[in-house]
């Protein structure tokens, strides 16, 4: 059972929380963007291998949004900050525990 | 014609079962209709904080995973940084909201009432931490969990505030109508190993 910080309410299990895709992703204005771009925003995500920013919402407590930083390969929770923050710098945690 | 309807609990179904419980050490019983207000405030507006605080008789709770009693009787939950449960009899119901309508007009909130969207179970007595802690996962330890602490977890898989009123301990589980029958059913079935022989 993966733990996560919510920045509220503590220390929850993962399965009191749902999951909102990869964070800091603009939305581009619709009438001036192309297909090819407008598809890129759509779909495309960077699926990293190490540190992955991510949108977390805390879904059976305060329901409020939050930011993590989390490493793909460990499954650890290397940052929590809150939404519209910029990503945190993740140096030294990047290559995981194992 | 119009009919008018009586207030029904959604526990109704589960009444007789309710009342004959038997468990060594636990108790489980409905707690009356009573008045609940879903408040929303911006935290940093401290004119509003205080003109709801006034209106109830003790401030809003500000620490996380807390709940307040007032002098008014009325317990405040904390459900997130911006919102807040407040509970009290159901006979103040209606003035309450209009009160606390008037106090804050003009300032940026949101006030609704829910009293007829939630049931309340206490679960009270020394074995009634043991019966929670087959269906919730936090940590219910007193030094963790002590009177005056309340959150919204998920026990047995269904979605609670969960508010702990007494050092007995006595935990008030406030739960949507939809999951009530089936919450009170799964903690009777946890209270079974303590029947008396």
């Amino acid at each position: 059972m993966l733990w996560i910080d919510c920045p509220w309410c503590g220390p929850r299990p993962e399965t009191e929380f749902r999951y909102g895709g990869e964070a800091h992703i603009a939305r581009p204005e619709p009438a001036a963007t192309d297909d090819a771009a407008w598809a890129d925003y759509l779909f495309m995500r960077t699926n990293p291998k190490g540190v992955h920013a991510e949108r977390w919402m805390h879904r059976e407590g305060c329901r409020r949004w939050f930011n993590a930083l989390r490493d793909t390969v460990s499954n650890d929770v290397v940052a929590i900050y809150p939404m519209g923050a910029p990503r945190p710098d993740a140096s030294g945690d990047e290559a995981g525990d194992d | 014609m119009a009919e008018a309807l009586a207030p029904r609990s959604p526990l109704a179904a589960l009444a007789d079962a309710l009342a004959a419980v038997q468990a060594e050490g636990v108790t489980l019983a409905e707690q009356p209709a009573r008045a609940r207000l879903n408040l929303r405030l911006d935290p940093k507006d401290a004119e509003a904080l205080t003109a709801a605080g006034a209106v109830l008789g003790g401030s809003l709770p500000r620490t996380p995973n807390t709940a307040a009693t007032t002098v008014n009787g009325k317990t405040i939950l904390w459900l997130g940084p911006d919102e807040w449960l407040v509970t009290g009899p159901a006979a103040e119901d209606a003035a309450l909201e209009e009160t606390l309508r008037g106090r804050l007009e003009g300032r940026h909130h949101a006030l609704t009432d829910v009293s007829a969207m939630y049931a309340t179970l206490a679960l009270s007595g020394p074995r009634a931490r043991e019966v929670l802690m087959k269906g919730c996962r936090l940590d219910l330890h007193p030094r963790a969990f002590a009177p005056g602490a309340c959150v919204q977890t998920a026990l047995a898989r269904a979605n609670v505030i969960l508010h702990q009123a007494g050092d007995v301990p006595t935990y008030e589980i406030t739960v949507r109508n939809s999951f009530a029958h089936y919450l009170g059913t799964w903690l009777l079935d946890a209270m079974a190993e303590y029947r008396p022989a």
